[in-house]
């Protein structure tokens, strides 16, 4: 069994909403894309898991940034990550995964990696 | 070890208060209680007596409740006349018949001396201490024109307030030539007379009456020594109070020379199982007639009781501070400067109407006491100065003197000592109160909730303040009240900023007023202020990113990701079609159902993707979004009212719609609720609402700022007789100024309590319109009422609005795979963890 990359596109622009987030599902499972307008890169993505409850929720939290970083705080107690890293701010123990993320002309790609299937078969 | 039996007799404010303290002992655990009381009624609030003629009930005045009782397994036997003590059997006797005790308290308080007049057992003389006799002034007030008070001291004051409030033309008849001859002296007296009579009180000084005889005019005429007379149609004796000792006398325990049972420092009379506490308690020859005093004797006897052998009652301060008819009096220590070689300092503005005298020691270094009328700002400070013994400034006229004048500013907290009493009610003390900040209380309201300071009389409230002000401030709480680390502004400034500068959008507001991109707490703030002030779609795209989840999908999180529903059902009445409407919709998104607290159904387990098909249909048979998720109105809950209730007097559901859709939707700092009952025995619980509608006979009485909860607190009466118009006009002045006001998050409980004068303050606001905003704050609400709309059916009828409900964009038939499913008592619920599917 060996991973490989791949750049799925997971969304256009248009689903996009301005300073939130929406959910998007990958071979890898459940990601939060966030698109922070006014911050440069404005594309963020992490897992939309949230790793204190399990529950697939963080693309529905409120983003923002807390001294100078970008954060996302998880809709059901209020955790914050850092959008960049997935480093909870108030646990330094707890992270959630993050994904390379890019706009490619009108289409949104996320960098998973995935199980390469036919290796698997082998 | 079994129980030893703990008999207490009285069930007065006093009596109460020593239960309170014992039930919050570990020997509470060691005694069957039983209290008896002569009245029917529960222990009451006889300080604040006369507001049972302004709208307080009983319940308003009552001190516990039968609940409180019962949960402390206090046996409570009211209306039951204890009628002997037995003391070598260690018994008591009643009408119903023997009880045995191992201690014995008494706590019968005092009865109301009426001077042995001739004529005074006529029928329309009475007396002043219990809510029977007030019924009786009631009763005999009743269609007549005028009443008489007999004896100026504080409670003849009290009284004559209450004869003012019933109507009546009131006079107050003092054997001194002074008003309250214990407090105040000549010119302080003469002043309070004069202010007194200017708000159309009459006082007549030096008066001996010498007999009660058949009016002419009126009912009764009163005949002085000096052959003048007074015709009146009632007479209220209030000329002092005597301790309340039979029982003690008639098993010989010791009693002073003129009454009181005498007790030692540890409350305890000559019999070593029996205890004293109150007004009835003569301790060191002195019997102390206020309340304060009495609960700290109570709670020493609780402490002697749990075994703690130093708990001594030392004696207590009777400095006073009351506003008697609206008139502020204050004396302290020792007003009539009976200290050998003590000196006055007195201030006298005849024009203003405010007198004040401190005396002070013969080498000037202490405050032994002071004197105040007409105005009791300088009191804290002054009180403070006596209590502690602290130096007096070099120049202490300037404590008196008006700030104009070279007066000194009030003594700041920083200089009481760790000692200092702050509520002389509950005691507690600035030590106390640093101890429960250092113990985590960071505000107003949790170190009263903890200490109970300021939650008696109420009168050290400003002080209190001050206190927990600086001591957070030493401590480096930030008192700032900066909503987060990206502005530097409470909520109330960015309301103000939002609404003066016009600004609709979040991303100008931080722009413009703050740094960084925002957070989870000024971003949900923010949006209630932009929804206050101008109250477009939450989900309008600039406003979405800024709503907290359940806003941003107007529905209720719970713990698996799912959301609840909770369709409006104004006042909860609810058509039988509507109801299989929600029964048909919970079945066919098989939603687990339960009727909620107010009124309502809650639909639980809908995922993000359904919402919009479930509301489309709700929509569709009539619904609209009941707000459950918001900070704002959640429901007005009623009981069924005259239309059904044989007991009712007015349309309380009627009333409960009416106010549901007038103010459903408008954003607040936090959840509103409110209730209606259609009487007074008060089935929808209005008292436990932020709003509290009663109805009378003659219209609604208005409670305000009481919630349930964690720290339940019932609402305080703010009016009373309302017709719907002045109901309704006086919520919105209410609802608008704490939405207005009130920090973020902050409930309208503990907004009031940190409003600066509290109830009073608001009173002026919203009744008096001391601030000149009224009309304001109406016209804004009729903005906000005339701009409603359902937020879900503007919603489903959006496409691009309803695009947010896709649980995953890119695969709209996914399941969300990590909920799952169980069924219990025929419904479905979600698994918890680590139980097998």
């Amino acid at each position: 069994m060996r991973a490989r990359i791949s750049w799925d596109v997971v969304c256009t622009v248009d689903d996009l909403v301005p300073e939130s987030g929406v959910a998007v599902w990958t071979e890898d499972g459940p990601v939060a894309v966030f698109y922070l307008p006014h911050r440069l890169p404005a594309l963020f993505a992490v897992s939309h898991t949230d790793p204190f409850t399990g529950k697939n929720v963080l693309a529905r939290g409120i983003t923002g940034d807390l001294k100078g970083q970008p954060v996302v705080a998880s809709p059901l107690y209020k955790q914050h990550f850092n959008l960049q890293t997935g480093q909870c701010l108030e646990d330094e123990e707890v992270t959630v995964k993050t994904y390379p993320v890019l706009l490619d002309g009108n289409n949104v790609r996320v960098e998973v990696p995935t199980v390469n299937k036919e290796s698997a078969a082998a | 070890m079994s129980k030893k039996t703990l008999i207490v007799i009285g069930n007065g404010m006093v009596g109460h208060h020593f239960l309170e303290q014992l039930a919050a002992t570990p020997a509470a655990a060691d005694f069957e209680i039983k209290v008896f009381g002569e009245e029917k009624l529960l222990a009451y609030d006889r300080v604040h007596l006369s507001e049972y003629f302004s709208g307080s009930t009983h319940a308003d005045l009552a001190m516990g409740t039968a609940d409180w009782y019962a949960e402390n397994h206090i046996d409570l036997c009211l209306g039951e006349q204890v009628t002997g003590i037995d003391r070598d059997k260690q018994t008591i006797t009643t009408p119903m018949g023997d009880y045995g005790y191992d201690e014995l308290v008494l706590a019968t308080g005092s009865y109301p001396f009426v001077p042995p007049i001739k004529g005074n057992e006529h029928p329309n003389c009475l007396v002043y201490r219990t809510l029977e006799d007030l019924d009786s002034i009631r009763a005999s007030a009743d269609g007549v024109k005028t009443g008489v008070v007999v004896g100026g001291g504080l409670l003849g004051l009290e009284a004559a307030n209450a004869l003012k409030s019933l109507g009546l033309e009131a006079h107050v008849v003092e054997f001194a030539p002074r008003l309250m001859p214990v407090q105040l002296d000549t010119d302080g007296g003469a002043l309070l007379k004069h202010k007194i009579e200017e708000l159309g009180v009459q006082v007549h000084t030096e008066k001996a009456t010498t007999e009660i005889v058949e009016g002419e005019d009126a009912r009764l005429r009163m005949n002085f020594s000096d052959d003048s007379h007074l015709e009146t149609d009632l007479i209220v004796f209030s000329a002092g109070i005597r301790p309340q000792d039979a029982l003690a006398r008639s098993c010989d325990l010791a009693i002073g020379e003129r009454g009181g049972i005498v007790i030692n420092d540890q409350c305890t009379t000559s019999d070593p199982h029996i205890h004293a506490i109150g007004e009835c308690a003569l301790w060191s020859e002195k019997i102390f007639g206020l309340v304060a005093p009495g609960y700290t004797m109570a709670r020493t006897l609780a402490s002697v009781l749990n075994g703690d052998q130093e708990a001594a009652f030392t004696g207590a301060d009777m400095s006073t501070k009351l506003k008697l008819l609206g008139v502020d009096v204050g004396s302290i220590g020792d007003a009539h400067a009976t200290t050998p070689g003590a000196r006055n300092i007195r201030f006298n503005d005849e024009q203003a109407g405010h007198y004040r005298r401190m005396v002070i020691s013969e080498d000037g270094k202490t405050l032994l006491g002071a004197i105040l009328v007409g105005d009791n700002s300088h009191y804290d400070t002054l009180l403070q100065y006596a209590l502690n013994g602290i130096e007096l400034p070099e120049q202490p006229e300037t404590l008196i003197l008006p700030e104009s004048q070279g007066g000194a500013p009030a003594l700041g907290p920083d200089a009481l000592p760790e000692t200092a009493s702050i509520c002389s009610c509950h005691n507690v003390s600035k030590g106390d109160i640093c101890g429960v900040i250092d113990a985590g209380c960071s505000d107003l309201g949790s170190v009263k909730a903890e200490t109970k300071a300021s939650t008696g009389c109420g009168g050290c409230a400003a002080l209190l303040k001050n206190v927990v002000d600086s001591e957070l401030e030493k401590r480096g709480v930030e008192v700032s009240k900066d909503i987060c680390e990206h502005f530097p502004y409470s909520r109330q400034d960015l309301f103000n900023i939002v609404k003066v500068n016009g600004i609709r959008t979040f991303r100008t507001l931080i722009r413009e007023h703050g740094k960084g991109h925002g957070c989870d707490i000024c971003k949900p703030a923010v949006a209630s202020i932009l929804a206050t002030c101008w109250n477009e779609h939450i989900l309008a795209t600039d406003h979405v990113p800024l709503q907290d989840t359940n806003d941003t999908f107007m529905a209720n999180m719970q713990k698996n990701g799912t959301y609840s529903i909770v369709p409006r059902i104004p006042g909860g009445e609810i058509t039988p079609d509507k109801l299989i409407v929600l029964g048909e919709v919970a079945k066919e998104y098989n939603l687990y159902t339960k009727i909620t607290g107010g009124q309502r159904v809650d639909l639980f387990g809908a995922t993000l993707s359904e919402l919009p098909d479930i509301w489309e249909k709700l929509i569709a048979a009539g619904f609209e979004t009941g707000h459950a998720y918001g900070k704002s109105l959640r429901t007005v809950k009623s009981c069924v009212g005259n239309t059904w209730c044989r007991y009712g007097v007015q349309d309380s559901v009627g009333m409960a719609i009416t106010l549901e859709n007038r103010y459903k939707g408008l954003r607040a700092p936090h959840k509103v609720k409110m209730a209606v009952s259609g009487c007074t025995r008060e089935c929808a619980e209005a008292q436990s609402k932020d709003f509290g509608v009663i109805a009378t006979e003659n219209g609604w009485n208005l409670y305000v700022c009481g919630n349930g909860g964690m720290r339940p607190r019932h609402g305080d009466l703010f009016a009373t007789d309302l017709s719907d118009e002045e109901l309704i006009r006086t919520i919105d002045r209410v609802v608008m100024f704490y939405v207005r006001t009130a920090d973020r998050l902050q409930r309208t409980s503990v907004w009031m309590e940190n409003l600066e004068g509290g109830l009073d303050y608001l009173k002026q606001v919203v009744l008096e319109d001391s601030l000149g905003i009224c009309d304001e704050l109406e016209q804004h609400m009729a903005d906000l009422v005339g701009t409603y709309q359902c937020e879900w059916k503007t919603a489903v009828e959006d496409p691009e609005k309803r695009k947010r409900f896709r649980e995953f964009v890119n695969a709209p038939s996914k399941k969300d795979p990590v909920q799952q499913w169980t069924t219990e008592r025929d419904q479905r619920r979600p698994l918890v963890e680590g139980e097998p599917a």
